[in-house]
């Protein structure tokens, strides 16, 4: 065998890549590949999947392709937590090594805050945001294919790093001098770091997308303050995406050229200072985690209104609070880590910024509840995921306050009691949320309902599951248990309530395959939604048939009102009833272009040529880029014309124009 | 109150890259763009700020810096502020020759600029200050590093741009490009007023 073969193999696949879950993972990889390739091909569908996905600029089908990822993702993440939570459970026979349990904790926070929550934070404001302020598309629709391009590499590139080359092990916030290469050689940081950068782009401008497409392309009449509030929270976490992804990008880039090129900015060694990395991070780190639950507050005041049948109550209140979370989540970073020591007047100062937040939110939390008040309301899926989030999130937030205390933070730092505190408010608020904002715009997606049945009993084993996960975390954390131990010894009075805790776990497994069984049973049997506003909706994105049309609207709606959909009906009217043939006029629509993905596909092979430092690699992926970039120049065929005629068909078969 | 009507007015008096509501969106969101740069370049500012005692067995900032290449780059730098402002005057006047004349000359006085700061880098380097030896320098040359990256790209993209301004003249697509360049353009050059105050002159001082 030629040399460069056995180095390749080597370099590849590494001893820690053959252990038995890596290689059973290869073989269902490769199963499920060969069963793709074999069913696209069978079935004639390649010039499908390239027409109608791949190469589409469409809101609608993006926000499809990001929920698809984020499900895939949500149970990669869900495996890795079920391994961690079996080996706690039995500490004397430990089933994964402790090399391996790092791996696995490092996935799987990794994957669930960058690769599940945000695709599904971005798939919901795909499919909703235009809808919901009467555009036929977001402001800039190549730029949106790119940043889904660019996540969905990004997240392969992390994806594969477990059956190639070894995964990171450094956790998802990857804190030097463990992460430099003289503690952590191989590719798996490598991996990490490039793959954040790779998605963080993308996300970078979806953020500038969507800021721009709230701010610009509204329908008439809709002004900030008649704007649903889901688009508030859009506009605000948009805003929020923009100030906050630059300094991680920063970050990340010095530990990659720290690892790479030899420089010394967080070295132990010429000068280096490792915190400087964690001051970076966390001023990303603490605006992300509202960056992922001010979209879930904006479901909520979506799905609240709608399954209360009434206004969401204090709108503007709503509105103040959202920007007053949005302004002072940037003066909170360094409650991440209070023991760095900087001093009692520092501590004191960003403790207070914390609890300050409490107050922005407690009032959301009051006029969700008073929404509901006096309302008839709706025990949907929606409405229980709702329900159930109000008094986790404020369990979540109270204990939050507990830690914002400096002296007690002392005590809690890295330990259960914090594991808990954050699974509480990324579970009960964003997952709920999000989940909630699934199942509320599935009918919109893709023109049936998830089956009721079914979805509330996925919501109560998640919901139950999760209290039975994480009620005893929090005393575990109270008895000292530290985070990221692969094992323990027993006689600390540890075993029983971590026993339990894995349990919640597997119940919360079992939620999730629910939900899926859910989704596939829905596609064949779920009701059709025919006449595209299935819950009586509030706003715009009802007043369209399910799924919307490819131009979303034949004409632009005139907004008067707040919940626009809702006076419109109020007043007898609907989008057909005032639409004539002469109203339509031939569209001017974005058309499709192979250039995003094949960017995605340039960065990939940058990405993964820099992981494994083979330059001739780079080489070719970076000729890609720029080959890509120049086309996209160059190009000014960006446009196709969708005919009257059509439009004027499409809108006779949906029953939605006279004459 | 008939708002289309003014709407209307309001165009003719627009430039054509402002008239052209999908391009004047376009417009908008490269200022949110610039609004991340600025973040990364405040993020890096703030990194040499924490870095810039840092020197282990490197050199200071006050060794290592001397001022003849850096008034020239200034000189170079700022003077293609003031001519790529002279090529969207020259825009907004429907003169394209000299649009592109100022354009041209905007390239060459940044490359210009690139030149001579690569010949600094690498003289640093031949001196044996490498940003391996001393976060101080890591924190150096990433940051005046990106800046200068910055300005090459914005060499080649300017370079597509002459090429299609060429091709097509004045249309709404490309008038946007060439402002939206000259944001650009003027952003590095502030950037570069911040550089030449905090890391050069401040070095020189202390």
């Amino acid at each position: 065998m030629p040399s460069f073969v056995l180095y390749l193999i080597h370099t590849l696949f590494p001893h820690d890549v053959r252990r038995p879950t890596e290689l059973g993972a290869d073989f269902l990889i490769i199963m499920s590949g060969v069963i793709i390739v074999y069913y696209l091909t069978k079935q004639k569908k390649w010039r499908y999947l390239w027409d109608e996905w791949l190469t589409t600029v469409d809101h609608k089908k993006i926000g499809i392709m990001y929920l698809i990822a984020a499900i895939a993702m949500l149970f990669r993440g869900g495996v890795d937590a079920l391994m961690l939570r079996t080996n706690l459970a039995l500490p004397t026979t430990p089933v994964i090594s402790a090399s391996e349990y790092n791996e696995v904790f490092t996935t799987h926070g990794t994957i669930m805050i960058f690769f599940m929550a945000m695709p599904l934070i971005f798939a919901l404001w795909n499919v909703a945001v235009p809808l919901m302020i009467g555009a036929r598309d977001v402001a800039f629709p190549r730029l949106n294919a790119m940043s889904f391009w660019l996540f969905a590499f990004g997240a392969l590139l992390l994806n594969i790093s477990f059956v190639i080359g070894g995964s990171p092990n450094a956790g998802w916030t990857a804190y030097p001098p463990y992460t430099g290469v003289a503690f952590n050689p191989g590719p798996g940081e490598n991996y990490f770091f490039l793959s954040l950068l790779i998605a963080g782009m993308g996300t970078t401008m979806t953020g500038i997308n969507f800021l721009v497409t709230t701010l610009r392309m509204r329908a008439p009449g809709m002004t900030l303050m008649k704007m649903p509030m889901f688009v508030w929270t859009t506009l605000t976490t948009a805003a929020l995406i923009l100030f906050a992804f630059p300094p991680l990008t920063v970050a990340l880039a010095m530990s990659l050229f720290d690892r790479l090129f030899g420089s010394s900015f967080f070295t132990l060694t010429h000068g280096g200072m490792p915190m400087m990395y964690v001051n970076l991070f966390w001023l990303f780190g603490h605006p992300e985690v509202y960056i992922v639950v001010l979209p879930a507050f904006g479901v909520f005041s979506e799905v609240v209104a709608t399954y209360s049948r009434k206004a969401l109550f204090g709108y503007s209140a709503m509105v103040l609070s959202v920007l007053a979370i949005m302004f002072l989540s940037y003066g909170t970073w360094v409650h991440h880590f209070f023991t760095m020591g900087a001093g009692p007047a520092v501590n004191a100062f960003f403790g207070l910024s914390t609890m300050l937040i409490a107050i922005p939110t407690g009032v959301k939390i009051f006029n969700w509840i008073f929404t509901m008040w006096g309302g008839r309301i709706q025990l949907t899926t929606a409405m229980l995921y709702q329900i159930a989030f109000i008094p986790t999130f404020v369990i979540g937030g109270a204990t939050g306050i507990l830690l914002a205390t400096v002296p007690a933070d002392y005590q809690l730092h890295n330990t259960y009691f914090l594991v808990a505190h954050f699974h509480n408010v990324l579970i009960g608020g964003v997952l709920f949320g999000l989940l909630s904002g699934t199942y509320y715009w599935w009918p919109k997606m893709f023109g049936h309902k998830l089956d009721e049945r079914q979805g509330k009993w996925a919501f109560w084993l998640y919901f139950i599951g999760f209290w039975v996960t994480f009620g005893p975390q929090y005393l575990l954390g109270l008895e000292g248990m530290t985070r990221r131990m692969y094992t323990y010894p027993l006689g600390f009075g540890w075993h029983e309530l971590n026993v339990i805790s894995t349990v919640g776990a597997f119940i919360m497994g079992a939620g999730f395959v629910v939900m899926v069984y859910n989704v596939l049973y829905s596609l064949k049997y779920g009701e059709r939604d025919l006449t595209g506003d299935p819950w009586d909706g509030r706003t715009l994105e009802w007043a369209l048939p399910s799924p919307a049309p490819e131009y979303n609207f034949a004409r632009i709606p005139v907004v008067t009102a707040r919940d626009a959909w809702w006076d419109m009906k109020q007043k007898g009217q609907t989008l057909a009833n005032s639409l004539s043939s002469h109203d339509i006029s031939t569209l001017e629509m974005p058309k499709n272009t192979p250039v995003p993905f094949l960017l995605g596909l340039s960065f990939f092979v940058v990405g993964f040529g820099m992981t494994f430092e083979w330059w001739i690699i780079v080489a070719i992926g970076a000729i890609g880029v720029v080959a890509s970039l120049l086309y996209s120049a160059f190009d000014y065929d960006e446009h196709k014309h969708i005919n009257a005629d059509v439009i004027r068909r499409t809108e006779s078969a949906l029953g939605r124009l006279q004459g | 109150m008939s708002v289309p009507v003014a709407k209307e007015e309001m165009e003719q008096h627009l430039p054509l890259e402002f008239a052209d509501e999908k391009e004047s969106i376009k417009i908008t969101g490269f200022w949110m763009f610039l609004v991340t740069d600025v973040m990364i370049f405040g993020s890096l500012f703030s990194s040499y700020a924490v870095y810039r005692t840092s020197v282990a067995q490197g050199p200071s900032a006050y060794q290592l810096f001397s001022f003849g290449p850096v008034i020239l780059e200034t000189v170079l730098l700022l003077t293609s502020s003031f001519t790529i402002g002279l090529s969207i005057y020259s825009m907004r006047r429907q003169n394209k020759q000299a649009t592109i004349a100022w354009l041209i000359v905007t390239l060459l006085l940044g490359a210009g600029f690139v030149i001579s700061e690569v010949h600094d880098f690498v003289g640093y380097v031949a001196a044996g200050a490498t940003w391996h030896q001393s976060a101080f320098l890591s924190a150096f040359f990433i940051l005046v590093g990106t800046h200068g990256a910055h300005v090459t790209f914005g060499i080649l993209w300017a370079t597509t741009l002459l090429i299609q301004l060429i091709r097509r003249g004045f249309t709404p697509v490309t008038t946007r490009k060439l402002f939206t360049f000259s944001l650009y353009w003027h952003f590095l050059d502030i950037v570069w007023i911040f550089i030449f105050t905090f890391v050069y002159l401040n070095g020189k001082i202390v």
